[in-house]
């Protein structure tokens, strides 16, 4: 999707933690990013390590939790697995699937010093 | 900046305003200013070395916290400034018990976790809440329309405008990039209107609306209607605080555009098939677009409509009626909120003359 500006918006709220919290320096950063927030984990690595240059997080370590693709499927009454934003059901094919998990964007936490 | 397509902010600019947003900092975000730092106490800074004391802030996204925090005696603190950063015994402190030692060696460094657990895009929910809630308080019904340019948003505005005014107050919130031309053309139907231009931005954030809503302050029990900048993209991740997001689309454009831009249409509640009157010249199919859209949403609510022959108009107009008087009804549940607001105002009032 757009990596670079989520790492701008990522920065944005480490910057601030770690201002308030009087760091020196960030040393991880842990994401939580959903299987179908269409999150490219790679680009997303890349584009943070260029965002971060200059910045209190420079060289800190992206790591990435990925969180599996979740949905209620109606027909079925049961939660399913999903690969794809607004898809099928894998068991009766149905698109009446509400997402209920992995479309997360969210920073967990940072290790600052 | 936007965090879906990474467009900049920092070229916003509200109609009228005098003083074009100094708070906007040179790497482009937007600085929240809604921080209100409450002091409740007495500043000892003069005589007392070191004096510790509770202190209360209340932060723009409307969370409180209290902590303890030490003064010492040449302690310096600017109040007149609008920031300022405490050292806070809770989290800020220099703990050296907190490495993954749980000890501190001289020399080595320590490092701990903070947890954030936020989303990449709360502090702009936490602006669109607060006008929710401005709204709900008075019984306003807002209502945020969104679409790729063209499709016949601000037509589709004027004619709804004309059908409405005769029965209720209406306020409209027009962004775009540049120009104040839909503001001008509200404006020629006789209802208040205010032009946001977003600059480099390609959609309106919670923040530009709440500055509008102070600016307009729309009558109780009235309609807001936010025109949104024409993008089927970024102002989908963006709540605003409406209670509806109204997507437009017009047959003009593919059927396929509710599976090509999903995240719009999923966020929708309502969409407007627009320009109805040209299907016999098209070779649009409606009924696919339309099931593409359900597709998507199932739940949405579908009317068709021309803005130019008026067809369809009037089911639009019904349910954005039905919308208002659900906002008045819950207005009257709310009733001892309103209450609770007097008897705020009445003390306000007695200690105002009390302090005469």
């Amino acid at each position: 999707m757009h990596e670079m500006s989520l790492a701008e918006g990522i920065l944005q709220l480490v910057s601030e933690t770690a201002n308030r919290e009087a760091a020196t320096r960030v040393k991880t950063v842990v994401l939580e990013i959903g299987k179908l927030s269409s999150v490219e984990p790679e680009a997303l690595k890349f584009c943070f390590d260029v965002v971060t240059h200059g910045s209190i997080a420079q060289g800190a370590a992206l790591e990435i939790v990925a969180v599996p693709g979740e949905g209620w499927c109606m027909p079925c009454g049961e939660t399913v697995a999903m690969e794809e934003l607004y898809g099928a059901c894998p068991k009766c094919g149905s698109h009446q699937v509400q997402t209920t998990g992995g479309s997360e964007m969210r920073v967990k936490e940072i290790e600052i010093e | 900046m936007c965090t879906v397509c990474g467009c900049g902010a920092g070229e916003t600019r509200i109609e009228g305003d005098a003083h074009e947003h100094t708070h906007v900092h040179a790497d482009g975000t937007v600085h929240s200013h809604n921080h209100q730092h409450s002091h409740d106490h007495a500043h000892p800074h003069d005589a007392v070395p070191v004096a510790a004391h509770t202190h209360a802030h209340r932060h723009a996204d409307g969370s409180e916290h209290t902590h303890d925090h030490v003064h010492s005696g040449e302690h310096q603190h600017d109040h007149a400034g609008a920031h300022h950063h405490h050292e806070h015994l809770v989290s800020g402190d220099l703990d050296y018990g907190t490495g993954p030692a749980r000890a501190h060696a001289p020399g080595m460094s320590q490092s701990r976790m903070v947890q954030i657990e936020q989303d990449i895009l709360s502090k702009n929910n936490a602006y669109a809440s607060a006008n929710r809630a401005w709204f709900d308080e008075r019984g306003i019904f807002a209502l945020n329309l969104v679409s790729s340019p063209g499709s016949g948003k601000t037509s589709l505005l004027v004619k709804t405008i004309e059908l409405l005014k005769a029965e209720v107050a209406i306020s409209v919130v027009e962004g775009d990039q540049q120009t104040s031309n839909d503001a001008e053309r509200i404006r020629a139907t006789g209802v208040a209107a205010l032009q946001i231009n977003t600059g480099k931005g390609c959609h309106l954030d919670g923040h530009m609306v709440g500055h509008a809503i102070q600016r307009m302050k729309p009558a109780d029990e009235s309609l807001f209607l936010i025109e949104n900048v024409g993008n089927l993209v970024c102002p989908a991740a963006f709540d605003l605080g409406e209670h509806h997001k109204v997507a437009i689309l017009s047959v003009t454009e593919g059927e396929d555009k509710p599976l090509k831009y999903p995240d719009m249409f999923a966020a929708a509640d309502v969409m407007l098939l627009n320009k109805c009157d040209l299907l016999p010249y098209l070779e649009f199919d409606a009924d696919l677009a339309e099931a593409n859209a359900r597709r998507v949403n199932p739940h949405l609510t579908i009317f068709r409509v021309s803005a130019s022959s008026g067809d369809g108009l009037s089911a639009w107009v019904s349910w954005i009626k039905s919308g208002l008087e659900a906002q008045r009804a819950k207005r009257v549940e709310t009733v001892d909120s309103l209450k609770a607001r007097v008897a705020e105002l009445e003390r306000q009032l007695e200690q105002t003359q009390a302090g005469k």
